[in-house]
């Protein structure tokens, strides 16, 4: 179906029901519970969710398959950031011309930075990309600040010319929308104490998420996909075969650049601000993460990476001592305190140090990711049942 | 007969060695020509400057009038010369019959080819090709064995698979068959003889192994020392006495 094996299917339509359903999913816990801390099912966080899963998706396609480790995927992200804002002063309001040139803003641009880095293979490509995201984030923050709003970040304006639109027509600044339904709209649905928010810019996300999601198993399942992975296998052996590896690494880096590109293209459709920070050398390592974390060169695994680095970051980030005590306000004072002093290190400020650890113990016990250590957890169920 | 490839005064120093001593030969088209020879006397340097991976100081390397010294391997391989590792280098992470799959791809593809969209279980033609062959070898049951777990002779195969796939013009066989069972050894030389009869291709086969080297040689090379001490009919090497010399230490 699709041009997909079965199995490829049913994991499509896996991922189709997810994000379907992630309002529902994601708010697990009644509205003013002791949990509802918990619940991530917001529009801002579920649309970063998705976007942040398309950036891995295509930051997997290079790395996952060809093992090029880059170091600098953020300048793509952020190039497509730029690119959209202007597309959504000059042009129109409508967020559709905005995610289009982002992408191919980020195609062009991963072009040239992929050909020159590409000439190196290992720690030195890693490096040159490093290299060539931290000069556009300093351009970016410095000598182009005409294009890019300094550090302040460039953002939409009443009197921005909106071609298509007719220009300014006084009132508030618009509001990115599509075809007139805007962005940040949301239908809200209670249930019992269960709240649920369906926003139209996370479904907007969702949807492209879809279609880059098939593009990704298509890339995986074909003759290409396979010469990606022989490059990782033994590049060497691979011209020895006749196949050129150059231009197949520079395939796979401007279509991962062109995935980052819209991720930034869909964030500023989401919230039609950019700024500089976001080409920063840790937003690239930010993207690495999540591969890891999910499993490099699955299909699923860095959306997972995606969606529990933006939980930890959000989540986790906000659970602070007034928060703890609460939950354990049924001990006695003495053990009460000592158990949020325990815990206390891991959450609210503290995140990245459970985040760390969680790191930490994929590596060492999942080298395939999160998805890798369930694959193998499934086959070792299989085996044992089928003997 | 025609000539197939003519090596025409090759150097080749290593710092304070001279790997490859002003070497000359002439392979003969649709024969099978071996390079014997001590360890050591350059057989290896010399097909590394056939495939691209090292380029000689001097001298010409033609074939089919094209000289190939200062091409890169891929273009090499794309104008017909197939090369068979001595150590295998095969692609580990995938599958056996996706190794025999990439050679044929890049033969019928050439050296780029952005079918990133195309499902691989449409490409039914490349895959028979490929399973023809991995049969011809006796590795029709592995197919969808994972490459790096298999024994050292069966990715001696595999490699071999991965070569004869391309239908080259000039196969290049470094020891073929070492680390293989004596069943192996001569299933690999009928299969050898077979394609190379039914189908022209000419092989360089570089051999320890003289029961190999007797059984499919139309003409036998002996390289000692980075020269070429004798190039004869595999019936007249046996007595010659430079030849006798080379192997039993007595060159100097």
């Amino acid at each position: 179906m699709l041009g997909l094996s079965r199995n490829d299917f049913l994991m499509l339509l896996f991922v189709l029901v997810l994000v379907a359903a992630a309002p529902i999913i994601l708010n697990p816990f009644p509205e003013g519970s002791n949990f509802a801390q918990f619940n991530a099912g917001y529009p801002d966080l579920m649309q970063r969710f998705v976007i942040f899963g398309i950036f891995a998706i295509g930051f997997n396609i290079l790395f996952g398959l060809t093992g090029y480790l880059s170091f600098g995927h953020a300048a793509f992200l952020g190039a497509g950031s730029y690119a959209g804002v202007w597309m959504l002063k000059l042009l129109t309001i409508n967020v559709i011309p905005a995610i289009i040139i982002s992408t191919v803003v980020a195609g062009i641009f991963s072009l040239f930075i992929g050909f020159i880095s590409l000439r190196r293979s290992g720690i030195y490509f890693s490096i040159l990309t490093l290299a060539f995201a931290q000069m556009s984030f300093a351009l970016a923050a410095s000598v182009l600040t005409p294009i890019t709003g300094g550090e302040t970040g460039l953002q939409t304006a009443l009197n921005d010319p909106r071609v298509l639109d007719g220009g300014a027509t006084g009132g508030n600044i618009p509001a990115p929308s599509l075809f007139g339904l805007e962005m940040g709209h949301s239908w809200k649905v209670a249930v019992g104490d269960w709240i649920w928010t369906f926003n139209v810019g996370y479904y907007l996300c969702a949807f492209v998420l879809l279609i880059v999601f098939y593009i990704a198993i298509r890339i995986f399942r074909s003759p290409f996909g396979m010469m990606l992975k022989a490059i990782k296998s033994n590049s060497q052996r691979l011209s020895y075969t006749g196949i050129s590896p150059r231009p197949y690494t520079l395939a796979a880096f401007v279509i991962s650049g062109m995935y980052a590109g819209l991720a930034g293209g869909l964030m500023v459709a989401m919230d039609p601000l950019a700024g500089p920070e976001r080409m920063q050398w840790t937003a690239s390592g930010e993207v690495v993460l999540m591969s890891i974390l999910g499993g490099v060169g699955t299909l699923v695994g860095p959306v997972l990476g995606a969606g529990i680095i933006k939980y930890f970051e959000n989540i986790f980030s906000k659970i602070n001592d007034g928060l703890l005590h609460q939950w354990f306000s049924f001990m006695p004072d003495g053990i009460e305190n000592v158990i949020v002093g325990i815990i206390h290190p891991f959450v609210g400020k503290g995140w990245h140090l459970s985040l760390g650890l969680m790191f930490m113990l994929v590596v060492i016990f999942l080298p395939g990711g999160l998805v890798g250590g369930i694959n193998g957890l499934f086959r070792r169920l299989f085996r044992r049942r089928s003997q | 007969m025609t000539v197939a490839l003519e090596v025409k005064g090759v150097n080749k120093r290593f710092g304070g060695l001279q790997a490859l001593n002003d070497v000359n030969l002439l392979v003969d088209e649709g024969r099978i020509h071996a390079i014997i020879g001590p360890n050591g006397a350059g057989k290896s340097t010399l097909l590394n400057c056939f495939v691209g991976r090292l380029n000689p100081d001097s001298g010409t390397v033609i074939f089919d009038g094209k000289n190939l010294i200062g091409r890169l391997p891929h273009q090499i391989n794309q104008a017909g010369v197939s090369r068979v590792f001595q150590t295998p280098e095969i692609f580990g992470e995938l599958s056996v019959i996706e190794n025999v799959m990439i050679p044929a791809l890049a033969h019928r593809d050439g050296i780029f080819e952005l079918n990133a969209l195309k499902p691989l279980r449409r490409e039914k033609d490349i895959r028979d090709k490929a399973v023809d062959v991995l049969d011809d070898l006796g590795m029709a049951d592995k197919l969808d064995m994972n490459a790096a777990s298999m024994s050292r002779g069966d990715k001696r195969r595999l490699e071999m698979a991965m070569g004869l796939v391309q239908e080259p013009k000039l196969l290049l066989l470094d020891e073929p068959t070492a680390g293989m069972s004596r069943a192996d050894t001569n299933n690999t030389i009928d299969v050898l003889k077979h394609i190379g009869e039914s189908r022209g291709i000419t092989m360089i086969i570089i051999e320890h192994d003289m029961h190999v080297v007797f059984s499919l040689a139309n003409k036998i090379s002996v390289l000692a020392q980075g020269t070429v001490i004798a190039e004869d009919a595999p019936e007249n090497i046996k007595g010659n006495p430079k030849v006798q010399e080379a192997y039993l230490g007595g060159a100097h």
